[in-house]
């Protein structure tokens, strides 16, 4: 197993950028032939896609084809599920995500989540992002303190809630709580960040907000998409996977470029889902 | 208007209105009387003595003062007992097994039985094992035990709907940074789960106070000021009983004992309604 | 500076001593009813072996010191405070949760909830008290001696009705508010709708409800032992004196000893039987086996 980098919450960062590029490709996750079944029912069968690191992928397709499953898969999430059974082989850095020995703590560690619902702790604002840093092992007070400024600098809370760091995160509006949970993300250095539309359950504002720091984390993480707004995938993603239903389970139909995805689908059905007529 | 009408044309409907509001009033009156009787005659009685000093010629003068230390002791090691037990035993059904696993399964039903065993069962089983297998004797210590075997599956029901209740997404946002499932429970589930546990614990001290079967043959009818809790104790319960049952002139006084104990009871339920009502809605915000 | 790996790798551990401190925990929980009837059937071993089984309702009656052991006069009374007091209490508690549901203003509905709550704290004794003191004398006025089983069916009742009023609450505000409205829209009256409609969506909780309140009635043993009179008989009328198998228990274990002792334990057995063959019920009525 690669060895894990401390947190020690004096890594050398950049502030993020407004549009970083992204970098030539470079796979860092690699999926091969993945299928996962709620007991005998498949949410998605052989699934085989790899990853690029540093950019955004979009994860594209109607409700109900494995999209959100596919994402549990990485941070095996799934292990919660009961009777729920995943086959097939992901990689991330060489490191075998589905073996039975992989530390899961260590594995998410290094792939964030962010959910549909923005979800934070009933808990501060403060102990939010100090408790899970905490307990991977970061205890000094001032690099914590640090590490808190410069994530909630990086999602543009820190001039929003400095004042108020230890009032109840449930007071903040949906938006700020979305960002708040991505800055608890972001706070321990994770390699990978699987997003699960992010954006769908704020309003249009907050929803634009959010959409722009996704785009800002581009080159520095590598960020898995799942989203339902085709113009918002267009905006952003480097490159796109299309999901289908097909003979009653999820199916990946075609990956590529966000460009060639949009602009010249190869496949009809993804002709037909990107220009709206489907799905 | 229309409603009343109709229903006026309606023999039915109008005899099921005066049926269902008979009864109410009925349940109610009987309450009120069983109540205001026990309040009555009690009321007069009760002192600070009364309280506090021990008991005289069999309990017809004298307090209650050993009694209720015999009480609280035998509470107390019933609480002691079941707590941990309790608690484990709900987070457990709650965190750790899924609804099909085996072993979740038989914990759930033999813990659904356990709570229709009648009370007096309990006392037979408290005697054989406790008492006479243990080699406790007839002493708080058996009794306390006893009453932790009865107010289990209250205490367990409980907390574990206090689990059930604190959402999901704490569990799947702790589990996605990474954090170890002792962790996500002591710090984020125990405290959202604490009103639950509470309604659980007040609904078990409610139970273990109001029970007399289960302490006849397992505490005993001393009513002498425990020295240990090896000694024998007597419960307010039992002194109730005893001086309605056994002794000729003792109602007076088992009167006020009596209204010691609703008091409590009043008292201990209200608190549990009130958590129940209240508390579980409640948002934790610190740790 | 903590190093990640070595931290989380104990942290796995306490995780998995965790996981193994609340099995055990579970365990003893769960082994509690498996002790008790282990316990029952242990005591109980040595009067089956001598006399056997049939004997508890063969003797021709239950004088212990001489050897006759016949549980049948405690069993009927047992079954006949049981029956009386679940046929009155069932109408009145589901009526009562009604009443809250249906018919009383909010001001009234939530206070009545309260008392029935309240209802269901008052301890045993207290109500076998009151009965004693307050009913006993009443019904000795109507027909002598007064301790009865009348005195024991009506303390029965109000100690069960919580049970049958809180269930019967329980599954009347389950009821899916479509089914109300849609009966409404049609024009059906208050009473019609509650029958046709609200009553058969809450079926199995009733049913539930009057199974926990059976279980309650066979099982109370203090209020029935200080208003029944304890006299070992069939009773031939409701003013008659019967004494169940609970107060049997209660009162004699304190001198039993041998094969009565272990007689008084056949008695346990006996009623342990009694409470999960209700249990088992209700877990059938739970998985909706009830229909139509």
């Amino acid at each position: 197993m690669t060895p894990v980098e401390p947190i020690t919450g004096l890594r050398a960062r950049h502030p993020l950028e407004e549009r970083p590029a992204c970098p030539a490709p470079q796979p860092i996750v690699e999926v091969d032939r993945l299928s996962l079944y709620y007991g005998e029912k498949p949410a998605f069968q052989d699934v085989t896609l790899s990853i690029n690191k540093g950019c955004i992928t979009a994860l594209v397709g109607p409700s109900g084809c494995g999209k959100t499953s596919f994402l549990t898969c990485l941070n095996r999430l799934t292990d919660l599920i009961t009777g729920c059974r995943v086959s097939g082989r992901i990689t991330i850095d060489a490191l075998d995500v589905l073996a039975p020995s992989t530390n899961v703590i260590q594995l998410r560690r290094r792939i964030g989540m962010i959910f549909q619902k923005p979800n934070p702790f009933p808990l501060t604002i403060r102990r939010n992002l100090e408790f899970p840093l905490r307990e991977h092992g970061l205890q000094d007070r001032e690099q914590i303190t640090q590490t808190m400024e410069a994530t909630l600098r990086d999602v543009g809370l820190w001039d929003e809630v400095k004042d108020r760091l230890d009032s109840p995160a449930l007071a903040l509006s949906g938006g700020q709580q979305q960002r708040l949970c991505i800055a608890r993300a972001l706070a321990l250095f994770p390699e990978v960040l699987l997003m699960d539309e992010p954006c769908s359950a704020l309003d249009p504002l907050s929803s634009g907000v959010v959409e722009d720091l996704i785009v800002s984390l581009r080159s520095h993480y590598t960020v898995l998409i799942v989203t339902h707004n085709l113009a918002q995938a267009r905006r952003i993603a480097d490159y796109a996977a299309l999901f289908w239903v097909q003979n009653g389970a999820g199916q990946l139909i075609e990956t590529g470029t966000a460009k060639q995805i949009f602009e010249e689908p190869r496949d009809p059905l993804t002709a037909a889902y990107v220009s709206g007529m489907r799905g | 208007m229309a409603k009343t009408l109709s229903r006026l044309q309606n023999p039915r409907e109008w005899l099921a209105l005066v049926f269902v509001w008979g009864a109410a009033a009925l349940v109610t009156a009987t309450f009120c009387w069983l109540l205001g009787d026990i309040i009555r005659h009690g009321l007069s009685h009760i002192s600070w003595t009364f309280l506090t000093a021990p008991p005289e010629n069999a309990g017809r003068r004298g307090g209650i003062g050993p009694i209720l230390v015999s009480t609280s002791l035998i509470l107390g090691v019933c609480l002691a007992v079941s707590l941990p037990i309790g608690i484990g035993t709900a987070v457990l059904l709650a965190e750790f097994t899924s609804d099909q696993s085996l072993f979740g399964w038989m914990t759930r039903r033999s813990l659904d039985i356990l709570a229709g065993v009648p009370s007096i069962v309990f006392g037979l089983f408290g005697n054989a094992f406790f008492c006479k297998t243990l080699g406790l004797g007839f002493s708080i210590l058996s009794g306390g035990l006893t009453l932790a075997c009865m107010v289990l599956p209250i205490l367990i029901r409980s907390t574990e709907e206090g689990f059930r209740a604190v959402p999901a997404s704490y569990r799947l946002s702790a589990a996605a940074l990474g954090l170890s499932r002792t962790t996500t429970l002591v710090h984020l589930l125990l405290p959202a789960a604490v009103p639950g546990l509470l309604v659980g614990l007040v609904l078990g001290v409610g139970r273990a106070i109001a029970e007399t079967a289960a302490l006849i043959f397992t505490s005993g009818y001393v009513d002498r000021m425990p020295e240990s809790l090896l000694d024998s104790g007597r419960a307010l319960s039992i002194h109730i009983f005893d001086l309605s049952m056994n002794v000729s002139g003792g109602d007076a006084n088992a009167y006020a004992s009596a209204l010691v104990l609703v008091i409590m009871l009043l008292a201990i339920n209200g608190t549990a309604s009130w958590l129940a009502t209240y508390g579980l809605h409640r948002k934790v915000v610190t740790v | 500076m903590t190093s990640l790996s070595s931290n989380t790798l104990s942290r796995w551990s306490t995780d998995e001593l965790l996981c193994w401190v609340l099995r055990g925990t579970a365990a003893i929980a769960g082994t509690i009813v498996l002790l008790i009837v282990a316990f029952l059937i242990v005591e109980a071993l040595p009067v089956l072996h001598h006399i056997g089984l049939l004997r508890f309702f063969t003797d021709p009656s239950w004088h212990p010191v001489e050897g006759l052991y016949n549980l049948t006069p405690m069993l009927w009374g047992t079954l006949f405070a049981m029956t009386g007091s679940v046929l009155i209490a069932t109408p009145l508690g589901i009526l009562s949760a009604v009443f809250c549901h249906y018919y009383a203003p909010p001001a009234l509905a939530r206070p009545y909830r309260r008392l029935i709550e309240l209802l269901a704290g008052i301890p045993s004794v207290v109500y076998g008290f009151w009965g004693l003191v307050v009913l006993v004398p009443l019904i000795a006025e109507i027909q002598p001696p007064g301790p009865s089983l009348l005195a024991g069916i009506l303390i029965l009742t109000i100690m069960i009705l919580p049970t049958i009023t809180l269930m019967a609450d329980a599954s009347l505000a389950n009821v899916p508010q479509q089914y109300v409205r849609g009966a409404a829209a049609l024009g059906l009256p208050r009473w019609a709708t509650i029958r046709g409609v609200v009553f058969p969506a809450a079926k199995s909780g009733l049913f539930t409800g009057v199974i926990l309140e059976t279980g309650r009635a066979i099982g109370e043993t203090m209020a029935i032992l200080m208003v029944c009179g304890n006299v070992v008989q069939i009773p031939t009328s409701i003013f008659d004196p019967i004494r169940t198998l609970t107060a049997n228990i209660a009162l004699e274990m304190a001198y039993a000893l041998g094969d009565h002792r272990a007689a008084l334990f056949v008695s346990g057995l006996v009623l342990m039987a009694m409470i999960v063959a209700l249990a088992l019920a209700a877990e059938w009525i739970s998985r909706g086996r009830v229909y139509g």
